[in-house]
């Protein structure tokens, strides 16, 4: 006997010829996220993925495995011989096993094997009698039973499941192209991030740094964010654009009420070229409509202004508390309250203007060469290539 | 000399010297500096808490770094104790536990709160279904050690576990200064919500202990100031210590595997040789290898004075305890054996052998032979007295 876990996936079986890229864009995270654990093979038969165990603890793979998007369900197996006999066994320890006990229960046998001598009817009353007669405070419910478990007999094995957990759901990251992020430290980007890897978007992402006005903590900050993300969406490439020299200009050449709305131009127009050379074909934040005075509508037009990249603001029907709340499940929260000074917050003005003009941005934008700053920015950006941990190999002392 | 008073303190290790002194010489920033050089000496410390972290299988978040295995008991009970007063006011511990424990749930006992302290059996071990039967809805907090310092008996700390986990009211703590290196600790897997450690007992620097902190659990700090340790304890980190605890940690897991079947061999040796040679020798505790420590060996020889043992023995340049270290100035029979049901006879001829990585085979040849020699001669002394 052995372990085995089944992957559900739902949304994909429904993309017709794009089926079967994406399945193998799923196996290929799926392995990526359990290469730590060695002797697990990942597996498609008949239709469907397995991933066997051999050796490795369950709950640890399962815990892994609910950080993958493109799973929508994880179902512990147990795999034996088809022999009655050895079914049995096997379903009445799986049963006996589950954390809690389940009260009523039902066997859902599936004979895939016609040399098999009993057909699935008869499976279910042999199981099921053979578990009511040997296990104590269970019965049988076939309308509503906490456990349904599921038999399927082949004939190279049969398989047994009982629980199942729920995946992330979503689509498979790299299977639907590629995103610029632009990441302040805050708790908004990373919940934004979350939600473009779920759809399938692999990531790179932009933070802008003000040295000195912002610390090397608040790029530690960004960095540890960004590796919290590698859990859910693989590499990423981190882009370290400096900021503090336009930063600077806009202080000393823009009324403060705009100076927001004109870095956040800036930004924009650095992160499209960012973009475009590194294959992104659309700019992501964590922007939510209407909750800070940069984020109103009349904010956005102009902002989006100086660009026709799409921008996607995966947050913008969120609530501050709904926010907060997956950041803290996707533990970024805890990272992200750091109280580090970001780029946005360092030159803060005391009123900024809540419904900019575009014409009035471009007005004002006229006193800057706004084309050799956003050149020298991309051209200084620094690029840091962040895996998901799964050695020491990186760890600045060599003490330990 | 032949050092067997591992349980009392272990000798330094000196790759852990060697990391604190470089780390003194180096890293000397303050860790909540805002500067680069601050931020090194922060990195160490998120490093160093890392790998103690896995060493555990907990989440880094979760450690707390203390002055030691006395302050991480503090801060355990007292801290659960004020900060959930209003849960109620009842403390469940055992007769067996360390002073650092005991003397607590007393403060505590003068300050209003109700502190059941459990009997073990002549093992020394607390039996679960007594915890169970003590349990009431005013409880909150369970302190259980994990292995006795005295004696090397393990208590059932995962059951244990199992049982206060019903009661979501009440905390578990565990008082592991003993175990860590020797035994496996699973805090999470066993339900254990607080576990004290302290580097010195396997061959880390002194003053410096760690409390393990399961994520969730709210305490009232002992220290409050700068918010230090995610508030849980105030002042700037020792982080030359935490360095050298968590470079001890890692060479003590690392040297777990072989250590553990060695001492148990010259465990086994040394009682072979003992009770051959030796009338009414007595050994205490649990000295199985599932139910004891394996570094552990206690002896009785009734009608001595642990005292006088300790000091004949030292004559041969062999160093071991009367009982644990702190409370070995006092007169009367340790409370740990007496609790086990022991004569007071018995309970005060007790001594404490016990070995660390810095054993050696020559060191255990030795301790026979002294106790062989110094045992029948200061047997035959009391009895001239006596005559």
């Amino acid at each position: 006997m052995s372990g085995l876990i089944l992957i559900r996936y739902g949304e994909l079986a429904l993309k017709g010829k794009n089926r079967v890229q994406f399945e193998n864009q799923l196996i290929r995270n799926i392995r990526e996220k359990l290469s730590s654990f060695s002797g697990i093979k990942v597996k498609k038969t008949f239709g469907r993925v397995f991933v066997e165990l051999n050796g490795q603890p369950m709950n640890p793979v399962v815990e892994e495995l609910t950080e993958v998007f493109g799973v929508v369900g994880i179902s512990p197996a147990t795999e034996v011989e088809s022999d009655l006999d050895q079914i049995r066994a096997a379903a009445l320890e799986l049963v006996q096993r589950l954390e809690p006990r389940p009260r009523t229960f039902k066997v859902i046998a599936k004979r895939a094997w016609k040399g098999f001598p009993h057909s699935s009817q008869e499976i279910n009353h042999l199981l099921g009698s053979y578990i009511l007669k040997n296990s104590e405070g269970i019965r049988v419910d076939v309308h509503q039973p906490e456990l349904a478990l599921r038999v399927e007999v082949r004939r190279e094995g049969t398989y047994l499941y009982g629980r199942d957990i729920t995946g992330p759901g979503g689509l498979p990251v790299g299977s639907s192209g590629r995103v610029m992020l632009m990441l302040s430290g805050g708790i908004d980007s990373p919940v934004a991030a979350y939600y473009v890897l779920k759809r399938g978007a692999a990531l790179e992402a932009v933070h802008f740094h003000s040295y000195p006005f912002t610390s090397e903590r608040a790029r530690q900050k960004v960095e540890d964010l960004g590796q919290v993300l590698t859990r859910y969406g693989g590499e990423i490439r981190l882009h370290v654009v400096p900021f503090t020299e336009i930063q600077t200009q806009i202080r000393e050449k823009c009324p403060s009420p705009y100076m927001i709305t004109i870095m956040r131009r800036f930004m924009v127009r650095i992160s499209e070229e960012l973009a475009r050379r590194n294959g992104a074909l659309a700019l992501v934040t964590g922007e939510s409509l209407g909750q800070v005075a940069s984020q109103t509508l009349e904010s956005m037009n102009a902002i989006n202004d100086v660009t026709r990249m799409p921008i996607l603001r995966p947050l913008v029907g969120m609530d501050k508390q709904e926010i907060m709340t997956v950041s803290r499940r996707i533990g970024t929260y805890d990272i992200s309250i750091l109280p580090y000074e970001d780029c946005c917050t360092v030159f803060q003005p005391k009123s900024p203007v809540t419904r900019p003009a575009v014409d009035r941005s471009r007005e004002l934008e006229a006193q800057l060469d706004v084309e050799t700053l956003v050149r020298d920015a991309v051209e200084a950006t620094e690029c840091v290539t962040l895996k998901r941990e799964t050695t020491k190999d990186k760890e600045e002392f060599s003490y330990f | 000399m032949v050092y067997l008073d591992n349980s009392a303190t272990t000798r330094p290790d000196p790759e852990v010297i060697r990391v604190v002194a470089d780390v003194m010489e180096n890293v000397y920033g303050n860790p909540s500096s805002l500067h680069g050089w601050g931020g090194k000496a922060e990195r160490l410390l998120k490093q160093a808490r890392e790998v103690t972290a896995r060493l555990l299988g907990v989440s880094p978040g979760s450690l707390v770094f203390t002055s030691g295995g006395t302050e991480a008991n503090n801060m355990a009970i007292k801290g659960v104790a004020f900060q959930h007063r209003n849960r109620g006011r009842h403390l469940i511990t055992t007769q067996v536990e360390h002073a650092a424990v005991l003397e607590v749930c007393r403060q505590l006992e003068l300050m209003g709160w109700k502190v059941t302290r459990l009997p073990v059996d002549e093992s020394g071990r607390v039996r679960p279904q007594d915890v169970e039967a003590a349990m009431t809805e005013e409880t909150v907090l369970v302190s259980v050690m994990h292995t006795n310092n005295e004696v090397g008996t393990i208590q059932p700390i995962p059951e244990i576990g199992r049982i206060v986990s019903q009661y979501p009211k009440a905390f578990f703590h565990v008082d592991a200064v003993q175990a860590f290196g020797k035994c496996e600790l699973r805090p999470r897997e066993w339900g254990v919500d607080l576990m004290s450690l302290s580097a010195h007992k396997f061959h880390g620097p002194k003053g410096v202990g760690s409390l393990y902190v399961r994520k969730g659990v709210t305490l009232s700090p002992l220290l409050t100031g700068g918010g230090q340790e995610e508030g849980f304890r105030s002042g700037t980190q020792n982080v030359p210590g935490i360095a050298g605890f968590a470079k001890a940690a890692i060479l003590a897991e690392e040297r777990r595997g072989e250590a553990v079947p060695r001492w148990l061999r010259w465990k086994e040796e040394m009682i072979e040789a003992l009770t051959s040679s030796v009338d009414d020798l007595k050994i205490n505790g649990d000295q199985s290898a599932e139910g004891g420590a394996p570094h552990i060996l206690s002896l009785s020889f009734p009608g001595l004075k642990s005292e006088v043992i300790v000091h004949a023995l030292e004559e041969k340049g062999v160093y071991v305890s009367s009982k644990s270290a702190c409370s070995s100035k006092g007169e009367k029979p340790s409370y740990v054996l007496k609790a086990m049901g022991l004569s007071d006879e018995v309970a005060l001829g007790a001594v404490r052998i016990s070995m660390g990585w810095t054993t050696t085979q020559e060191d255990i040849c030795q301790c026979i032979k002294a106790l062989t020699e110094v045992i029948p001669r200061l047997k035959h002394v009391m009895k001239g007295v006596s005559k």
